[in-house]
């Protein structure tokens, strides 16, 4: 069967995963192989996305069960996108960790770890069922929980206990939300749901197990419920910050708008000005703490924090336009956000110090290093050529249209503070007297600045060749926005 | 019978919460593992208590239990053993590298 093809972007890391663990003293093929993988994901990605684009929503029912008794993996342009996406940036990630994280961690099982998360990731964004979902988020997680430690610094282990606590109260709240839902509709296929929802209508009951899977998806998402996030995301080694910083929040994301747009649609006045409102509390907060830290690692976790609160005001608005404008913001955010958190660590290798008072003229000793962070503060305050243009004007135009005015007003606010916090950066670290004397100067690795430049051309591109896209995001929020069309797609033929 | 086991799963939470709110991170864990054991009674009690009949659609007459709990508390209890295993050992670790199990010592926000 053709279909097939969509388990291999969860199957292929798990098994090339394990069989690394196996290649443990042999780095070199470590790296290879998992660079290929990746990038091998990335193509079947592209072409599991054509297919979609000929062929309609693509599923896979595991074993032969069908709909609604199976478990299954349904892949739609959204899933995909992000599926692509993430692959991408994991590749790049990985070829910034070839130089910078160490032989020796690399003998611990980096790799293997990696496509671990990795697995657990491209699951979430593909399975059909929502406990499936669970079992997804909780392979991330294990993954994440290793990589948050790896090196076993003091201030790791001391944010990664936090790290895991919080989570695992948050997977407990989502075991919660499913067995009541479990209970009241009986099934945990999510199309099975969403039709059983709106048969039954959705009453308080479910509206309020619906504000239970905002919670949990809030708090692994960073919305609102973030307090953990700046903490943890700003202690580990460089390159895994950055596959935190782009990814982990992303299916959080992922979830939120799956399950906001699919299931419970039904009573927006509720669950998404609740939404509305903790996007909005979440772009002020985050807005406060991009601005009040002087450390670069936790102005980037704050920047995360921003972006979260801003493409969920796309889903609280939840009009068409603004749907497909964060769907081009998430893309985007993916690949920006990985890029300034390597910058930011690559800033701190550079120097040797966090606080940007105490760095200053780096452009005078690294140009390249200098132009590329313009190029991130420009992506990420949504300045025209750039990535971050297309979804910023989409979100916007969605906003209007359903009269938000407040979260607009906000939206465009957190882009200016965005923009402040990283000039802010820009002017006191990278502009200014040099205070690195040539012979100090540490050299900048070709595998430090390759990687952010491929991000940077990848920015640039989403930027120009958003047309390219747009087929493929229109798809995604047409899906969105019609969810018969999901249902159609697992339950048709065989009800 | 389903009351009797909803009460047992208030004093579950009750329990794992005051565990969780406590100082000291043995507790904190014995707290999380106390509070999957509630979610897994939680599963079972909504996929309905039923005694006697056989989880098969076609093989037996009218009334079946639904197993599909049973699955889900299986793949909840061996993912909640993972985790509580990993966190025991990040826990015995971060006691041996930071010198203390008190989640106020660990709070610190200076950079070591």
């Amino acid at each position: 069967m053709m279909n097939n093809i969509i388990v291999l972007p969860l199957i292929i890391p798990i098994m090339v995963g394990v069989f690394l663990v196996f290649l443990r003293p042999y780095v070199r093929v470590q790296r290879v192989i998992s660079l290929l993988t990746m990038i091998g994901i990335a193509g079947i990605s592209v072409y599991i996305l054509n297919a979609i684009q000929q062929e309609g929503i693509l599923r896979l029912d595991f074993g032969g069960w069908e709909p609604p008794f199976g478990i299954l993996f349904v892949a739609d342009s959204f899933a995909m996108l992000f599926v692509l996406t993430a692959s991408i940036v994991t590749a790049i990630c990985l070829i910034y960790a070839f130089s910078t994280i160490g032989e020796d961690h690399e003998k611990m099982f980096f790799y293997p770890f990696v496509l671990f998360l990795v697995a657990g990731v491209n699951g979430s964004f593909l399975t059909g069922d929502l406990f499936n979902l669970f079992v997804c988020f909780e392979v991330m997680l294990l993954a994440s929980y290793v990589l948050i430690t790896f090196g076993g610094k003091k201030a790791q282990l001391r944010e990664s206990i936090k790290y895991v606590v919080i989570n695992v109260l948050s997977s407990w709240f989502f075991l919660v939300a499913l067995s009541y839902l479990y209970g009241t509709v009986g099934t945990l296929n999510m199309a099975h749901i969403s039709e059983r929802v709106a048969e039954a209508g959705q009453g308080p009951l479910l509206t309020t197990i619906s504000i239970l899977f905002l919670i949990v998806f809030s708090l692994k998402a960073g919305l609102l419920l973030f307090y953990w996030l700046p903490g943890s995301y700003s202690v580990p080694p460089t390159a895994i910050a950055a596959l935190f910083g782009a990814l982990l929040t992303k299916v959080g994301i992922y979830a939120l708008f799956r399950t906001f747009t699919l299931i419970f649609y039904h009573e927006p006045a509720v669950t998404h000005t609740l939404i509305g409102i903790m996007a909005g509390i979440t772009l002020i907060v985050g807005c406060i703490g991009a601005i009040a830290y002087k450390d670069v690692r936790i102005i980037a976790s704050y920047n995360v924090v921003i972006a979260v609160g801003f493409i969920l005001i796309g889903l609280a608005v939840a009009t068409p336009v603004s749907i497909e404008g964060s769907i081009y913001y998430v893309i985007h955010d993916m690949i920006a956000k990985a890029m300034l958190f390597l910058l930011a660590g690559t800033m701190i290798v550079l120097t040797g110090k966090t606080k940007i008072t105490e760095m200053s003229g780096l452009i005078r000793n690294y140009p390249i290093f200098g132009w590329m962070f313009f190029i991130v503060t420009c992506s990420l305050a949504g300045i025209p050529p750039l990535s971050g243009f297309v979804g910023k004007i989409l979100v916007g135009q969605g906003a209007i249209e359903s009269g938000s005015y407040v979260l607009l007003a906000l939206a465009f606010i957190s882009s200016i503070v965005v923009l402040y916090s990283l000039l802010r950066i820009f002017l006191n670290s990278i502009f200014g007297e040099t205070i690195i004397s040539p012979e100090d100067e540490v050299p900048l690795k070709a595998g430090m600045i390759i990687p952010i430049a491929l991000l940077g051309v990848g920015t640039i591109f989403l930027g120009l060749g958003a047309e390219f896209l747009s087929g493929y995001v229109s798809n995604a929020a047409y899906t969105l926005s019609n969810p018969t069309v999901y249902i159609d797609a697992v339950l048709g033929g065989n009800k | 019978m389903e009351t009797l086991i909803v009460i047992l799963i208030g004093i579950l939470v009750a329990v794992a919460t005051y565990l969780i709110l406590s100082r000291n991170i043995i507790r904190v864990i014995l707290g999380t593992a106390v509070l999957s054991h509630a979610v897994h009674l939680l599963i079972l009690t909504m996929g309905d208590l039923k005694r006697g009949n056989v989880p098969l659609l076609k093989e037996a007459d009218a009334p079946y239990t639904d197993a599909l709990p049973q699955a889900l508390i299986l793949t909840a209890i061996v993912i909640s053993f993972a985790v509580t295993a990993f966190i025991l050992v990040l826990a015995y670790r971060a006691y041996q590298d930071i010198g203390t199990d008190d989640l106020d010592a660990l709070r610190g926000t200076n950079d070591e």
